[in-house]
């Protein structure tokens, strides 16, 4: 090919990671997922099938849940982000998290934050959701421990709490 | 995994991107929402050397009615904008019903409906319902616009009609008479899977009789595609149980599907049949488009 092909350019990406805005360089082949575990040590993004089957790496973009795999850092210029790490306020854990850590919904704790991510993000949108709302809203969620009961069911006793 | 390195572009206008993918030719990939495409890349399927990123281009995101025209579905609409979007929930609830059997959560937050489109999978799930509504792609280019029928938009997996630097930019519904639409999708799960077979139809009936009917099959054939001797069946004719019947067994006779791994020839034949009665009485019965 005649053309110079200008690979590993480096773009600027501001964005808001858990209430913080930044201002970035990244290469255009670097995923949300990396970005988030690599620059900013938000390890609680887990790497799963990198090919957004199995919503380990789930994070919210504007409120809204995601694959952060299949989002470059470059597209997401401009956008808010919630990670795990985020999901506490001062210090304190969400209900949603108490909740997790009460019905027992975590074994090898991989699924968790792309689950309370997922629940979090359900409850945002509807706070009093049906057990089927609930088992949809993590559909997108693998679990390959415990089962999906004790998800469901902290996801359902937050909501409870909620009223 | 990796995703092959390639040089991003972000143009401001659709002039623009279409002007890029002309300059870049077989070298480019147009990325909307991404989830086939880097799942491609990371697979190593597909190697661009340059992605032209339509993020910058808010006009192909709107969804809105155009009197004379129809409902225009922006094609960087995500699968939960059309779910969740009002029009179309009122005017054609159905295409609402079918995004929302798509994949999980986090993927219809970012796909859209013009990647769906593009991609041109067979077991694609927006194409029947679109199809049975009669719907046309609005194709942009450098040298113009051209609006074509939505079933003539595909030529097989993975291909379509798009030429060098067209970029598809919208999905139109034009206003019609149809009294009710459905799509019935069959997956393996509930959430996450694709259909092994999905019908839509969309039918038009008054005084009991079949006015129009449209039924359009999913992943058994190459393309999404119309089950035409199957609609001559109950097209003008008074609706009947054995005329459903009838229907759903020349809609199995016609369809093409191949055996995979999601299931085999007889068994997706057998799912045709079993949908399309199962679509055409929810589309008769249940008095939404």
């Amino acid at each position: 090919m005649g053309t110079a092909i200008k690979k590993g350019k480096l773009h600027v990406v501001t964005l808001t990671v858990n209430g913080e805005e930044h201002a970035v360089l990244v290469k255009a082949n670097t995923t949300l997922l990396d970005l988030l575990r690599e620059e900013f040590d938000y390890t609680g993004t887990k790497k799963g099938c990198e090919l957004g089957d199995c919503g380990a790496c789930t994070v919210l973009m504007d409120d809204r849940p995601v694959n952060s795999c299949l989002v470059l850092a470059v597209e997401a210029d401009g956008h808010s982000f919630t990670t795990i790490e985020g999901v506490e306020q001062g210090g304190k854990l969400d209900r949603l998290q108490e909740e997790f850590i009460n019905q027992a919904a975590v074994q090898c704790g991989y699924c968790s934050p792309g689950m309370i991510l997922s629940g979090k993000a359900l409850l945002m949108r509807n706070p009093h959701p049906t057990e089927r709302e609930v088992r949809e809203a993590i559909g997108g969620n693998l679990c390959r421990c415990t089962g999906y009961v004790r998800i469901v069911k902290a996801i359902l006793a937050a909501a409870e709490a909620n009223s | 995994m990796i995703i092959p390195e390639f040089e991003y572009v972000s143009p401001q206008s659709v002039q623009e991107a279409c002007a890029l993918l002309v300059q870049y030719g077989d070298s480019a990939r147009v990325l909307a929402g991404g989830s086939d495409l880097l799942v491609k890349m990371k697979d190593g399927l597909m190697k661009p050397a340059y992605l032209v990123s339509l993020k910058n281009l808010d006009s192909l995101k709107a969804i809105r009615y155009e009197t004379g025209t129809g409902v225009i579905i922006g094609a960087r609409a995500t699968h939960n904008e059309v779910m969740n979007n009002r029009l179309l929930q009122e005017k054609y609830r159905s295409v609402c019903e079918a995004a929302h059997s798509m994949a999980a959560d986090q993927i219809r937050n970012i796909g859209t409906v013009g990647g769906n489109l593009v991609n041109a999978v067979p077991s694609a799930d927006l194409p029947p319902i679109l199809i049975a509504l009669d719907a046309r792609a609005r194709i942009v280019g450098s040298s113009g616009e051209r609006t074509i029928a939505l079933e003539d938009f595909f030529l097989g997996p993975g291909k379509t009609v798009l030429e060098k630097g067209e970029i598809l930019a919208a999905i139109i519904i034009p206003d019609q008479p149809t009294t009710g639409s459905n799509y019935i999708k069959f997956g393996l799960r509930r959430a996450g899977a694709l259909a092994v077979a999905g019908v839509a139809s969309s039918v038009t009936v008054s005084d009991g009789t079949c006015r129009d009917v449209r039924v359009v099959l999913g992943a058994v054939a190459p393309t999404p595609m119309r089950a035409r001797q199957a609609e001559n069946v109950l097209r003008g004719k008074k609706i009947s149980r054995e005329l459903i019947d009838e229907t759903g067994r020349i809609a199995a006779a016609e369809s093409k599907p191949i055996s995979d791994i999601r299931g085999s020839i007889e068994y997706r034949r057998n799912l045709v049949n079993v949908l399309t009665r199962r679509s055409l009485k929810a589309a008769i019965e249940k008095g939404h488009i």
